[in-house]
C-alpha cells in the first residue's frame, strides 16, 4: 500500500515539473479556466445570497395578505371586510394596510410608499429607504416631496432605514397614514388590503381556504407564495446571466479541448520515453490525470475563492446591475456569506469533471501504442 | 544462453499497400554476461530487432525467450514490468526529457515502482558520481554537452539496475574521443557481469575488444554471426 502512495507522490512531482516545464501554456491555461469559474460562482453565489437574503426578511411578514378583486383588478378593500371575516381559528391578528407606489420623474424612480400605524410618525414626517436618500443625497432632517393631486408635499425626513435590509426597503417610504390617505384620496374606512397573521404555518392555507369561502371577492396572497416568486425571478436572472456567459464558456471549452487533446509531438515523444524506460500505460495515465486534477481543482479553488470575495466583499460589482434588478434605487448592501454544497458540488462536476476527461482520452490513445516509436 | 529468437519476423503495415518486411525470420541466441554488437547499415532491421528483443514492440511471428521465459505474445503489463527490471534503455539521441534535472533523469524510470525516495535519490546519486557528474546532478539536461548527456542516458538505463543494457547506435552523436571513452564505459559494465546488446555501423564500436560477438545483419536477415 504503502508503495503505492509512493508511486502517486512520485507522478505527482513529475506532473508538477512537466506543468512548471510549460510554465507559459499553462498558466494560460490555468488563468482562464479560473475567470471561468468566478464568473459562474460569482453568479451561483450571488443569486442563492440574493434569494436567501430575501427569504430572511420576507419571513417578518404577514403570512396572509387579503386584497379585495374587481372585475379580476385589485381594488381597495373596506374596513369592514375586517369585522366579516369573523374568527377564524389560528388566526392571532388582522390589520389593514395601506401602501401604494409612487413615481418620481426627476429621478426617474418608483417608490413604494407604506403608511404603518404602528410607527410614531407625525404628518409631516418620513422615513425613507436608503435607496432614495443616496440617490437624491437626503440626510436626517432634509425634506422630501411628494407631488400628488397638483398639490406638493413636503415631509421631514425622521429616520433613513437600516442597511441590513436594503434589498427589499431600498425604495420604500413610510409615512402615517393620515398623510398617506390625504396625498393618494383613499378615505377612511378604505385599505390597500388586509394582513392576517397565522400562529401555525400548517394553518395558513386552511385559513385561506376559509376566507374564500366567506368572502368570496377576495384573493388571499400566502406569504410562501411570495417567497416563491422571488425565487424565480432571482432564478430567471441567473438564468439570463448564464446564457449570457454561454459564449465565454464555449471558448474556454475550445481552447481547453485544444490543449487536453492535441497532444504536442514533443508530448508524444515524452510519453514514448516514459514507456521506453518502464513506465506502463497506467502510470501515464495516473500521470495525466494528476495533470488534469491539479490544474482544475487549482482553477476550481482559486476561481470559487475569487468569487467568494468578489460576491460577499465588493457586493458582486461586476453582475449587480443585472442580478439586483433595481433600475434606478440601487440598493447598496453586504450580503451574508450562504454556501450551499449541492451548488459547489454542481460546479465542481461542471467543471473539473470534463477537464480531466478531456484531458484523459487523447493519453490514453498515445499511451496504448507501443514506445518503439522512440527508437527510431 | 539468455535470449533466444527463433522464426522472427516483423512486418510492418501488414495487408496494406505499403507493407513492409523488416525482419525475416532471424533465430539467434544471446549469450549472458557478453556484449553483443549487432552490426548493419541503417535500415537493416537493428533496430527493429533490438526493440522486439527490448520488449519495446512485439514481433509478428516467432518466439523470443528470455530465460525460458517466453516475451512475444505477453500482455503489454507483463511487458513493462519485465522491460522495467531486466532492460535498461541507452537511446540514440538519449532521449533525455528536457527541462529535468540530471538527477531527476536518473530516477525517472524508477518512480512507477515506488521505492523509497531517501533511497532512491541515494542510488541516482551513486551512479551520477560514479560516472563523474556531480558538477551538474542539478542542472537540466539541456545544458549537458553530447558526452555528458550520454552518461546521464547510461546512469537513467542503470537505475533499476537491469540485467540487460540495450544501447542502439550509442556512439552515432559522439566524436571519436567520446565514442572510445564510450567504449571503456562498457567494458566497466561488462565486468559487473552486465549483458550488453549493442546496435552499431561505427567501426569504433564493432573493432573495439570490448566487444565479444558481432552479428551482421542486412534487409532484415542476418549474414554472419
Amino acid at each position: 500500500m504503502i508503495e503505492f502512495f509512493r508511486k502517486q507522490a512520485y507522478l505527482i512531482d513529475f506532473t508538477m515539473s512537466s506543468l512548471l516545464r510549460r510554465k507559459g501554456k499553462n498558466f494560460g491555461l490555468l488563468l482562464v479556466y479560473t475567470l471561468i469559474v468566478f464568473m459562474l460562482a460569482s453568479v451561483m453565489l450571488f443569486s442563492h445570497s440574493l434569494r436567501k437574503e430575501a427569504g430572511i426578511i420576507l419571513q417578518q411578514s404577514p403570512e396572509i395578505i387579503v386584497q379585495r378583486l374587481v372585475a379580476g383588478r385589485h381594488a381597495l378593500i373596506p374596513a369592514e371586510y375586517i369585522q366579516k371575516m369573523g374568527r377564524l381559528r389560528g388566526v392571532t391578528s388582522k390589520k389593514g394596510r395601506l401602501w401604494g407606489y409612487f413615481y418620481n420623474p426627476v429621478v426617474k424612480a418608483n417608490y413604494t410608499v407604506m403608511a404603518p400605524d404602528h410607527l410614531d410618525l407625525s404628518t409631516t414626517e418620513v422615513i425613507i429607504g436608503a435607496g432614495i436618500a443616496r440617490t437624491i443625497g437626503l440626510g436626517i432632517g432634509d425634506y422630501f416631496t411628494m407631488r400628488s393631486n397638483n398639490d406638493t408635499f413636503s415631509f421631514q425626513v425622521k429616520d433613513i432605514i437600516e442597511r441590513n435590509s436594503e434589498l427589499v426597503t431600498t425604495d420604500l417610504v413610510l409615512i402615517s397614514p393620515k398623510a398617506y390617505r390625504v396625498i393618494t384620496g383613499i378615505p377612511e374606512g378604505q385599505f390597500t388590503d388586509i394582513v392576517l397573521s397565522v400562529r401555525n404555518p400548517r394553518e395558513v392555507r386552511k385559513v385561506a381556504e376559509k376566507l374564500v369561502q366567506k368572502l368570496p371577492d377576495i384573493r388571499p396572497v400566502l406569504r410562501e407564495e411570495i417567497l416563491r416568486t422571488y425565487d424565480s425571478i432571482f432564478a430567471w436572472r441567473q438564468g439570463i446571466v448564464f446564457v449570457l456567459l454561454i459564449g465565454a464558456l464555449l471558448a474556454f471549452v475550445i481552447f481547453a479541448w485544444d490543449k487536453a487533446s492535441g497532444l504536442s509531438a514533443e508530448e508524444k515523444r515524452e510519453i514514448g520515453i516514459l514507456k521506453a524506460v518502464g513506465w506502463e500505460s497506467a502510470d501515464i495515465l495516473h500521470m495525466k490525470f494528476w495533470e488534469g486534477i491539479i490544474i482544475s481543482l487549482s482553477a476550481f479553488m482559486l476561481g470559487y475563492l475569487a468569487a467568494y470575495l468578489h460576491v460577499f466583499y465588493s457586493s458582486a460589482v461586476l453582475f449587480e446591475s443585472v442580478l439586483k434588478g433595481w433600475a434606478t434605487l440601487y440598493p447598496q448592501f453586504k450580503l451574508v456569506p450562504f454556501i450551499d454544497g449541492l451548488q459547489i458540488a454542481t460546479l465542481f462536476f461542471f467543471t473539473i469533471f470534463p477537464y480531466v476527461v478531456a484531458t484523459i482520452i487523447p493519453i490514453w490513445k498515445a499511451s496504448v501504442t507501443d514506445p518503439d516509436a522512440i527508437m527510431r | 544462453m539468455l535470449i533466444s529468437l527463433s522464426d522472427i519476423n516483423k512486418v510492418f503495415n501488414q495487408g496494406k499497400h505499403n507493407e513492409f518486411h523488416a525482419i525475416r525470420d532471424i533465430s539467434l541466441h544471446i549469450e549472458a554476461g557478453k556484449v553483443t554488437c549487432l552490426k548493419g547499415s541503417s535500415g537493416s532491421g537493428k533496430t527493429t530487432l533490438l526493440s522486439m528483443i527490448g520488449c519495446l514492440s512485439r514481433p509478428t511471428s516467432g518466439r523470443i525467450t528470455l530465460e525460458n521465459k517466453i516475451l512475444s505474445g505477453l500482455p503489454e503489463r507483463f511487458l513493462t514490468d519485465i522491460r522495467r527490471h531486466t532492460f535498461g534503455f541507452i537511446f540514440q539521441k538519449f532521449n533525455l526529457l528536457q527541462g529535468l534535472s540530471v538527477l531527476e533523469n536518473v530516477m525517472l524510470p524508477a518512480y512507477p515502482l515506488g521505492l523509497n525516495h531517501k533511497d532512491l535519490k541515494a542510488s541516482a546519486q551513486k551512479l551520477i558520481s560514479h560516472f563523474g557528474l556531480d558538477r551538474v546532478m542539478n542542472n537540466p539536461v539541456e545544458w549537458l554537452s553530447g558526452g555528458e548527456s550520454q552518461r546521464v542516458a547510461i546512469c537513467r538505463a542503470l537505475i533499476n539496475d537491469p540485467q540487460i543494457l540495450i544501447a542502439d547506435e550509442p556512439t552515432a552523436n559522439l566524436d571519436t574521443r567520446l565514442s572510445q571513452e564510450f567504449m571503456g564505459l562498457l567494458d566497466e559494465l561488462r565486468k559487473t557481469g552486465k549483458t550488453i546488446l549493442i546496435t552499431s555501423h561505427d567501426p569504433i564500436v564493432f573493432n573495439s575488444p570490448v566487444v565479444d560477438r558481432i552479428v551482421e545483419m542486412q534487409d532484415g536477415q542476418i549474414m554472419e554471426s
